[in-house]
C-alpha cells in the first residue's frame, strides 16, 4: 500500500496544527459559531445529536495492521469503544470531546491517517473496488490512480469552496463495486481503440433528494490526462454550480440543467486549456505510484476445496463470505459487520485489535473496508480459511450472511445523527429478528436491503434491491420502501412500491414483497431480476393487500 | 480611517480608493465595478489614475479579458465564508490571461483562507483589521503541497515529482 514520505507527514503534521489552532481560537471565542463550523467540516468534524462526529478517512478503504489498532486505540481512549464504517470506505466515530480532537487527529497522523476533507464542500476521500488487485477479471489495479487523485485533491487550492461536497469513484474492473454510476464523478478503466489503457470518465450521478445516474462525459480519456480532465470538470462545477439552493448545488443538477452534451462542451473547452499544464501523469510516475501496490509475496499453490467435509456452518460461511482470488490458492474474505442485533457496519476496539491481528496472520498485514460496510483479508490462503473462520466466530465476526437479505447498508440514522427521520439501526434490528433462518435466507439468494434514516441517502436507498427511507409523519417515524435499484454497473434506481409503513409494519412488508419472489421467480432469478422482469405491481398488490397487524 | 491591508507579505496603507471613497480623493488609484466600468469606461481613463476592477463572484474573467491591459488591479470580491467561485478567477487570471498586476481578495476574507487564496494567485488581501496582524502565520500553514501553483514558490508533489517508495 502507499506509504507517506517526508512531504504526506510534514502536510498531515502541518494540518493537526492548523487545525489545533483553529479549535483553540473558537474554544477561546475568536471564531463564531459559523466561522469554526467551515473549518472543522473540511476536518470531517460534525456536530452531531450527542456530541462532535469524527469522520477519519481510509483512502479507498485500505489500512494496515497498524493503522486499524490506531483505530481501536481511538475508539477505546476517545470514544466509546466502538466505531461505524461507512459506505464510502471511511470510519466514524460519534463520541469524541471536540477539545480532544486535535489529539486524536495527532495519533492518526503517527500512522499516516487524517481526516482531511472527509466532510465540507470539498473533494472527499476517494472510494474504489475493495477487490482491487486480486479480482480475476480486473482490467487494471484502481489503486495507484487513486492515490494519484488522492494527492491532487488534497489541500487543493481552488476546489476547497465548492458549491457542495464532491465525491469521485474509480473503478478498474467490468463489476462496479463502487457504486461510481452515483458518484459526483465516476472514474473507470478500460482499454482503448488500440488496446490501451485509459479512463471512461461519468459525471453527474449522485442520491439525496434528487437521485441521477451518472453519465459518460468522454468515452476515452489517454490516461496521462487524468488529471487535466478532472480539474476541468470540477473548475466548470466550481464556477457554475448552484450556490443559491442547498439541495440544488451539486454537479449533478447542473449537468442536468445544461444537458450532458453542453456540459460536455464545456469541460472539453476547458481541458484544452489545462491539459498541457503541469498536471500530465507521466509513465515514470505512475510506474512509483504501481510500484506501491506491488503484490504482496504469494506462495506457489493449488486451488484446493477447504469447505469439503467440513461442518455446515463453515460451508456456509465459505460460500457467502469468501470470494474468488485471481492468484491460486488464495481466497478474500469478508468480515461481516452485520451481526444480527449489531448496529451494521458497527466494530468495537477489541474486534478492529483481533482483526488488525488476523490481518497480520493471515493476509499480509493489510485489511479493507468495503463499499458494503463490511471489512476484508484480500490475500488469505484458502487452507487456512478453516482456522481464521474459527477466530472470527469467536469474536462475532463470522455471521455468514454476505451479499444476503441481512447484509444491510445502513446509515446510523436518529440514534447518532442530528439530520434523521427514523432509527435505521432499529429497523435493521427488526429486519433481523424476523428472518433469522437462514435457509430461508439463502434461498432468496443475492438481495441487497439499503437503508437511509432521512433524505440525504447515506444509506443509498435509492440504489438497494428492496430500499428503506425514513421519513417523518408528524413526528413518528415511517418508512417509505422502494425495489428494484442497484448500485452495480447496470444500476438503476428503485421505484416506490407505495405509501409508507409504520416502523412496526416494515418487516412484515418485505416478507410479503419476498412472497412474491419466491412464487414468481425463474430458476436462478435474482429477486432484482424478478422485479425488472414483473414491475412494481404484483409486488405493490400484496404488500398493501390485507392490512398488517400492529 | 485609513485601510491597512496584506499586500505581498506585508501590511501597508491602502493608496487605492473605491468609488464611495474617491471624491475627497481625486488623485488616488480607483477601483470601479464591472458594471460601472462598462457603463463609462472613458470617463474611468479620463482620471488619469491608475485603474482596478472588482468582479463579483458570478462575473467571468473573459469580461474583461480584451482590456486587461488597462487595469493595474483586479479584485474578486468574497461575499461570504462558503463563496469559491474567486479561486478559480484568480488562477485564470494568472494563469490563462497572464496577469501580472495587484490581484486582491476583498469582501469575506479571513485568515483561514489565505493560504489557499495565495497559491490560486491573490498577492493582496482586505482583511479585518483585527485579523491583520496574525494573518501573516497563514502564509506557512504548509510548507509543501501536492499541486502545481501560482505563488508561495512551494516544491509540489504531482508533477513527475511522487517519490520512490522505501524499500
Amino acid at each position: 500500500m502507499y506509504r507517506y514520505d517526508s512531504t504526506d507527514k510534514t502536510l498531515v503534521r502541518q494540518r493537526v496544527a492548523q487545525f489545533r489552532d483553529q479549535t483553540q481560537r473558537f474554544l477561546k471565542g475568536a471564531l463564531s459559531e459559523d466561522e469554526f463550523k467551515l473549518l472543522r467540516l473540511r476536518n470531517g468534524l460534525y456536530i452531531q445529536r450527542h456530541a462532535p462526529m469524527l469522520r477519519v478517512a481510509i483512502p479507498y478503504g485500505l489500512l494496515s495492521a497498524r493503522q486499524l489498532r490506531t483505530l481501536a486505540k481511538v475508539a477505546r481512549d476517545y470514544d466509546r469503544g466502538y466505531g461505524h464504517f461507512t459506505t464510502r470506505q471511511n470510519i466514524q466515530y460519534n463520541w469524541p470531546e471536540l477539545a480532544r480532537v486535535p489529539d486524536i487527529l495527532e495519533e492518526l497522523a503517527e500512522v499516516e491517517m487524517h481526516a482531511i476533507q472527509t466532510s465540507g464542500n470539498c473533494i472527499r476521500n476517494i472510494t474504489s473496488d475493495h477487490l482491487a488487485g486480486i479480482t480475476p477479471d480486473e482490467i487494471e489495479d484502481p489503486r495507484p490512480w487513486c492515490e494519484i487523485i488522492r494527492q491532487w485533491s488534497t489541500f487543493h487550492p481552488e476546489f476547497t469552496y465548492l458549491p457542495r461536497k464532491f465525491k469521485i469513484a474509480v473503478t478498474g474492473a467490468p463489476q462496479d463495486r463502487a457504486a461510481s454510476l452515483v458518484h459526483d464523478v465516476g472514474v473507470h478503466i478500460i482499454r482503448g481503440p488500440n488496446g490501451e489503457l485509459g479512463f471512461e470518465i461519468l459525471a453527474g450521478g449522485g442520491l439525496g433528494r434528487t437521485p441521477i445516474i451518472g453519465q459518460v462525459v468522454r468515452e476515452f480519456l489517454p490516461r496521462e490526462h487524468l488529471l487535466s480532465y478532472l480539474e476541468a470538470i470540477l473548475r466548470v462545477y466550481n464556477l457554475e454550480g448552484r450556490r443559491d439552493n442547498l439541495t440544488k448545488a451539486r454537479i449533478k443538477i447542473l449537468v442536468r440543467s445544461l444537458g450532458i452534451e453542453e456540459f460536455r462542451r464545456r469541460v472539453e473547452a476547458e481541458w484544452q486549456l489545462l491539459r498541457d499544464s503541469g498536471l500530465r501523469v507521466d509513465e515514470a510516475q505512475l510506474e512509483r505510484m504501481r510500484s506501491y501496490f506491488n503484490p504482496p509475496a504469494y506462495r506457489a499453490l493449488q486451488d484446493v476445496a477447504p469447505d469439503s467435509g467440513r461442518e455446515t456452518a463453515f460451508r456456509a460461511w465459505y460460500r457467502y463470505n469468501t470470494t474468488a482470488h485471481k492468484v491460486p490458492g488464495y481466497r478474500a474474505v469478508f468480515i461481516s459487520l452485520k451481526k444480527p442485533g449489531v448496529p451494521p457496519g458497527d466494530a468495537t476496539d477489541d474486534q478492529m485489535d483481533l482483526i488488525a491481528d488476523l490481518a497480520d496472520r493471515y493476509s499480509f498485514g493489510e485489511v479493507r473496508v468495503t463499499h458494503t460496510q463490511n471489512l476484508l483479508l484480500a490475500d488469505v490462503e484458502q487452507d487456512r480459511a478453516y482456522d481464521l473462520w474459527q477466530q472470527l466466530r469467536g469474536a462475532g465476526l463470522a455471521t455468514p450472511n454476505i451479499g444476503t437479505l441481512t447484509d444491510i447498508i445502513c446509515c446510523p440514522g436518529l440514534d447518532f445523527c442530528s439530520l434523521a427521520n427514523a432509527g435505521s439501526i432499529e429497523v435493521a434490528k427488526l429486519i433481523n429478528d424476523r428472518f433469522d433462518d437462514y435457509d430461508y435466507i439463502y434461498d432468496l439468494g443475492e438481495i441487497d436491503v439499503k437503508m437511509s434514516g432521512c433524505m440525504n441517502a447515506c444509506g443509498h436507498h435509492h440504489v438497494g434491491n428492496i430500499g428503506i427511507l425514513g421519513v417523518d409523519k408528524g413526528g413518528e417515524e415511517w418508512y417509505q420502501i422502494t425495489i428494484g435499484g442497484a448500485a452495480g454497473a447496470d444500476a438503476s434506481l428503485g421505484s416506490v412500491i407505495g405509501p409508507s409503513v409504520p416502523k412496526a409494519q416494515v418487516a412484515e412488508t418485505i416478507e410479503r414483497l419476498l412472497e412474491v419472489y419466491v412464487e414468481q421467480r425463474d430458476p436462478e432469478e435474482r429477486f432484482l431480476d424478478t422485479v425488472r422482469r414483473l414491475g412494481v405491481k404484483p409486488f405493490k398488490e400484496r404488500a398493501y393487500a390485507a392490512p398488517i397487524a400492529a | 480611517m485609513p485601510r491597512r491591508l496584506l499586500r505581498n507579505s506585508q501590511i501597508v496603507v491602502d493608496e487605492w480608493r473605491y468609488i464611495a471613497e474617491a471624491s475627497r480623493d481625486a488623485a488616488a488609484p480607483l477601483i470601479v465595478t464591472l458594471a460601472q466600468w462598462q457603463l463609462e469606461p472613458d470617463t474611468w481613463l479620463a482620471r488619469g489614475t491608475p485603474i482596478g476592477v472588482v468582479l463579483s463572484p458570478a462575473h467571468r474573467v473573459e469580461q474583461i479579458a480584451a482590456e486587461l491591459e488597462v487595469f493595474s488591479l483586479v479584485a474578486a470580491e468574497f461575499s461570504g465564508p462558503g463563496e469559491g467561485r474567486g479561486y478559480t478567477q484568480a488562477r485564470q487570471l494568472r494563469e490563462q490571461y497572464a496577469f501580472t498586476g495587484e490581484l486582491r481578495a476583498t469582501g469575506y476574507v479571513r485568515r483561514d483562507q489565505l493560504f489557499f487564496m495565495a497559491r490560486c494567485g491573490f498577492n493582496s488581501f482586505e482583511l479585518p483589521d483585527s485579523d491583520i496582524e496574525d494573518a501573516f502565520t497563514a502564509f506557512s500553514t504548509f510548507t509543501a503541497a501536492y499541486q502545481p501553483s501560482n505563488d508561495l514558490g512551494l516544491a509540489h508533489k504531482l508533477r513527475n515529482t511522487v517519490s520512490a517508495p522505501r524499500t
